[in-house]
């Protein structure tokens, strides 16, 4: 199976395998917000709902929240960003993820973008 | 080179000008302080106290403790301590911090040798009322000039800072929306200029805050201000002058707008500098304004407080007050401590307000009088202006003059240069002034808000002016190494705020306890 | 006027610069109907510094100063003795006048103050990390049951009939505006309460103080467990930080937060304010705390330096989405309470608490041998509770006609309650002629 990414507006991505979907913010997204230092993860079990807030990523002059790009249920988070909150700024589509949800509504994949469309959609905000 | 007797030459010498690196790490006068911790000799003390007699001590199941952990020094440790921490702060006594919003004026030495009159410092806030009849006489007289100035009903004195008296405004509205029965009205109209704490505060409050665009002038969009009108609607929180230095010229058809929706009028009255003694904020329609005393009325910041934040009101948010009150009965002044009219509110905080700001307010109201306080605000606003006009051909004004008491500009100037907003600030400094507030308010990009007040004189205003012009040239020329490297001239240099929120380390700890912690 | 530098001839050469003719039209978008042509009328002109002091002089001669009469009031302000030292120290016009701590490199004189000071404040109530301080304890008692409401998820607060009034009605206060649901018990001057009887799923916090606002002490470790065990935090306020250098603190009894007033160190009585809160929690807590805070970290050159840091939580940058709307901390009283404690060090500042110690101890002995004097308390710090054989409020007052300021009559903060109960402090400034003086007018009007 190959794992498809698709971007959302308010620049995170997600990652599907089968029905569970990785969740982080893009590398555009963590570039405007400088070095992170804190991240604020869902709990383990949560139900979130698509462009609801799911977790808050903190620099150390703004709070941002991320929004879940799809609903779901929370089944893992990345317990590395506790300690090593800079993994969001070095990886931020790798080993900076934030969390995994199980996907409830797979169709709404559908209304997100594509990478080459979120890189199109970069470019034109600068 | 010249050569006095005693051997030493007298000229200026070699133009050998590197600065040498010394034993200490001090640097002439600049001397490295460590923490009082590290400076512990144990059972030493600045305090001569007797000695306890032995006791039967009363303390019920619970045992004295063994150790608190405090370091000792003696008295001349602690004096040099907090002399040389002293001589690594920039204050207002040093000089010009050009803070916008922040009303950064001179502090009257008179104020804080009228607050330790034993008669104000020395009196408890539970003392019998006969006993501190001057004390209240003191907070009614203030009361007296914050609403003879203000043109209002009503006045509390009870919020301990602006932001406190911002929560009482707000609580106020509550209260008699919900005496009103109404509510239901949840929705407070915030413009998108607005200071943190004005949507902070609603949202504790449990309001939900609808921001208001500003228009191309700066201002309040009043179509769009209107359009935003609803039987939802609790109220809007304006500041005026705005946090663009700008004064909202539509504030009375904003006043009847929001009355004719059946909300109320809530003023942020951080810039009142700008107007005091010249407006009435009566006279402009609002129904609630907190006042910072530690702003508009010289109180000193102290390096982050303590403030004071009365709020007026209209009357038609009088009854709704929170208590304690002074008022005036046949056998003299008293307090009102719990709810005589049925619409108080409630309770803010233990006593009575922040007394010891309310004798430095008054020892400035009264120095200044009707006629002192008029010129003040006129020299406010004469003084941004001119540091506007001087300025806006090297930098770039974010909306046209004239302004108020502070004037906006914006990062257009800089742009490609690779120089931020951030980088001017950090040069100002070796330059010897605080910078100005940097990005705020939001709605222009890189934000350079500068209120001067009008306790600056002409001639710093004119130092500081050549400045900044000079830094916005040597930006446009491309001297990009020499604005990332600021500032190199003062204790400590760009300090990593990346690393203390990472890992914060909010405490000293003793090293028995701290190599615990590692293992 | 002595505080405006600009002259005439300044007025007149900044006006040529903007281009305006006079001031007056720089107020041009001020509506006509609310521009005043000149100072208001029916107000004082300007006054010089003689005028001004002879004015506030005679105000502040119509008031008592606690200093210069035997004195028995506390109840969440006391009198202490300030060294010299401190006072000047304060008045230094670069912490006197100096701003909040935000550009650091220019501050690092305020910001090695506030490290000092929240690791004093750690280390007085046992706790792990403390704030750059509060408004007063009793808004720092409120924000603390806000902040339990936040880590637990849950909106009841059960607050002791022994916690002051005061801090109670802020804290209710809140409750009613902010949405959450306090439940204060009536007041408890023998204690005997069953707190634990109240807290079941939906309690996010017991708030007890210690001592209490009658002046018993109590070991609150075993509530503190069954507290935690039913997924709650204790909160122990503390009004007199003096006793923190004698009792347990609260830290070692097992406390999650700590809400306490530190007017007692550095501070003048001051007729109710600026105090200074202190506010201490858990180490696992510091993410939810308000407040200010002030971080240690390195310089471009390597030197150990300060910063305020987690400001991420603070109203200016969520906004909707703040711990609270705290903007400013007591920065100046914080800096008084600090130098004081400097000065004391361990020995002294455990000294000066014995010293309280004994002093009510004496005063207790002493009332005690008064006819109608009864004592309520088996325990105190430096502050106790008594009963009279008449209005304590009226009986207070006689002695305030005799220049003798005998406590706080239950009465004043109990709205009317406990007519009989006088609570009386004392402290290393009461003398034995203090006592003498209260005894004997005591047993005259009673």
């Amino acid at each position: 199976m190959t794992a498809t990414v698709k971007y959302t507006k308010d620049h995170e991505w997600v990652r599907v395998e089968g029905d569970t979907a990785t969740v982080g913010i893009s590398d555009y997204a963590q570039s405007q917000l400088g070095d992170v230092v804190f991240v604020e993860l869902p709990e383990i079990g949560r139900t979130v709902e698509q462009g609801k807030e799911a977790a808050v990523v903190e620099s150390v002059k703004a709070a941002s929240e991320v929004f879940a790009p799809v609903s779901g249920e929370v089944v893992e988070v990345n317990a590395d960003l506790e300690a090593e909150p800079a993994k969001v700024n070095s990886g931020a589509e790798g080993d900076g993820w934030f969390f995994k949800i199980r996907l409830s509504k797979p169709a709404e994949l559908d209304a997100l973008m594509d990478p080459a469309a979120y890189k199109d959609f970069v470019e034109g905000l600068q | 080179m010249s050569m006095n007797s005693q051997g030493r030459p007298s000229g200026t010498g070699s133009a050998d000008s590197a600065i040498p690196e010394t034993v200490t790490g001090n640097r002439g006068l600049q001397i490295e302080e460590p923490l009082i911790f590290e400076q512990d000799s144990p059972g030493r003390t600045g305090v001569d106290l007797p000695v306890v007699p032995a006791m039967q001590m009363r303390l019920g199941t619970v045992k004295p403790r063994a150790r608190v952990g405090l370091p000792g020094l003696s008295e001349p440790q602690v004096v040099r301590h907090y002399t040389r921490l002293s001589q690594k702060n920039y204050s207002i006594d040093t000089g010009l911090y050009p803070l916008g919003s922040c009303t950064m004026k001179h502090n009257p030495r008179l104020n804080e040798k009228m607050a330790r009159l034993p008669g104000f410092a020395d009196v408890h806030p539970l003392q019998p009322e006969s006993t501190v009849q001057g004390a209240l006489e003191l907070m009614n007289e203030l009361a007296r000039w914050l609403t003879a100035l203000t043109g209002m009903a009503a006045v509390t004195l009870a919020p301990a800072a602006g932001a406190h008296g911002e929560m009482a405004g707000m609580m106020a509205i509550r209260a008699a929306l919900e005496h009103r029965g109404e509510a239901g009205r949840t929705r407070v109209l915030v413009p998108e200029s607005a200071h943190g704490t004005n949507p902070a505060t609603a949202a504790a409050l449990g309001f939900s805050v609808d921001p208001i665009p500003a228009g191309p002038d700066g201002r309040v969009d009043l179509d769009a201000m209107t359009a935003k009108l609803g039987p939802d609607v609790a109220g809007i929180m304006l500041t005026n002058p705005n946090t663009c230095g700008l004064f909202e010229r539509d504030i009375r058809a904003i006043a009847d707008a929001i009355h004719g929706a059946g909300g109320y009028f809530y003023c942020d009255g951080a810039n009142f500098n700008a107007i005091v003694g010249r407006v009435k904020p009566a006279d402009l329609g609002i129904d609630a304004m907190h006042i910072n005393l530690h702003k508009t009325f010289s109180t000193p910041h102290g390096g982050g407080g303590p403030g004071s934040g009365p709020v007026v009101f209209s009357a038609a948010l009088a009854p709704f007050v929170p208590v304690p009150y002074v008022v005036a009965d046949a056998g003299g002044l008293r307090l009102v401590e719990t709810a005589e009219q049925g619409t108080e509110f409630g309770r803010m905080k233990a006593f009575h307000g922040q007394m010891g700001m309310f004798v430095r307010a008054l020892a400035y109201i009264l120095s200044h009088g009707a006629d002192g306080l008029w010129q003040a605000s006129g020299d406010a606003v004469l003084n941004a202006n001119y540091v506007m006009a001087r300025l806006k051909d090297v930098m770039t004004p974010s909306f046209e003059g004239p302004c108020m008491h502070e004037c906006l500009f914006d990062d257009r100037f800089l742009k490609g240069t690779g120089v931020t907003t951030l980088d001017i600030a950090k040069a100002l400094i070796d330059e010897g002034f605080h910078p100005m507030t940097m990005y705020f308010p939001l709605v222009v990009h890189g934000a350079l808000l500068i209120e001067p007040t009008e306790t600056e004189s002409k001639a710093g205003l004119d130092q500081f002016i050549m400045a900044l012009k000079s830094l916005a040239v040597r930006a446009t020329e491309g001297d990009v190494a020499y604005f990332q490297g600021a500032p190199r001239l003062t204790p400590r240099r760009r300090l990593d705020e990346t690393a203390a929120a990472r890992k914060p380390i909010l405490r000293w700890t003793p090293p028995a306890e701290a190599a615990l912690a590692a293992e | 006027m002595r505080y405006l530098p600009l002259t005439e001839a300044d007025r007149h050469d900044m006006l040529a610069a903007i281009g305006v003719s006079s001031v007056d039209e720089l107020f041009r978008d001020v509506p006509q109907a609310a521009r005043i042509p000149g100072p208001i009328g029916g107000l004082p002109n300007f006054a010089g510094e003689l005028e001004v002091e002879r004015t506030l002089a005679s105000m502040a001669g119509k008031n008592i100063a606690v200093g210069s009469v035997p004195s028995f009031v506390g109840c969440g302000a006391y009198k202490h003795h300030v060294p010299a030292t401190v006072d000047y120290m304060v008045q230094r016009g670069e912490f006197l006048t100096a701003y909040t701590p935000y550009q650091p490199e220019i501050s690092q004189g305020t910001l090695q103050v506030l490290f000092e000071f929240q690791t004093q404040v750690a280390l007085l109530t046992g706790m792990d990390v403390a704030n750059a301080s509060m408004y007063d304890g009793a808004t720092a008692c409120a924000e603390a049951v806000m902040m339990a409401n936040r880590l637990t998820r849950r909106k009841k607060a059960i607050l002791s009939g022994g916690l002051h009034p005061h801090y109670r009605d802020t804290t209710t206060t809140d409750a009613r505006f902010i949405g959450f649901e306090a439940v204060a018990m009536p007041p408890a001057p023998r204690g005997g309460e069953d707190l634990m009887a109240l807290v079941d799923e939906n309690t996010s916090c017991v708030v007890v103080q210690n001592p209490d606002v009658f002046g018993h002490v109590r070991d609150y470790t075993a509530l503190a467990q069954m507290c935690q065990a039913k997924g709650a935090l204790l909160i122990v306020v503390v009004t007199e930080a003096v006793s923190l250098g004698l009792l347990t603190p609260p830290g070692e009894m097992g406390a999650d937060i700590v809400a306490a007033e530190g007017q007692s160190l550095g501070n003048a009585l001051n007729f109710g304010g600026p105090y200074v809160g202190l506010f201490a929690v858990k180490e696992k807590y510091v993410r939810q705390m308000p407040g200010r805070l002030c971080g240690q970290t390195v310089d471009a050159d390597g030197r150990r330096g300060f910063v305020l840091t987690l400001s991420t939580r603070e109203q200016h940058i969520r906004r909707e989405k703040a711990t609270s709307n705290i903007c400013t901390n007591a920065g100046l009283c914080a800096l008084a309470f600090s130098i004081h404690l400097s000065l004391l060090g361990e020995e002294g500042f455990t000294r000066l608490a014995r010293i309280n110690h004994h002093k009510a101890v004496q005063l207790a002995d002493r009332l005690s041998g008064v006819k109608g004097v009864e004592l309520v308390n088996d325990s105190f710090f430096n502050e106790f509770t008594v009963t009279l054989p008449r209005d304590a409020a009226e009986v207070v007052e006689e002695l305030a006609q005799r220049r003798i300021l005998a406590g706080v009559p239950a009465s004043r903060l109990f709205a009317g309650a406990l007519k009989d109960h006088l609570i009386l402090a004392a402290t290393e400034t009461t003398t034995d002629s203090d006592m003498d003086a209260l005894t004997k007018a005591l047993s005259e009007v009673l």
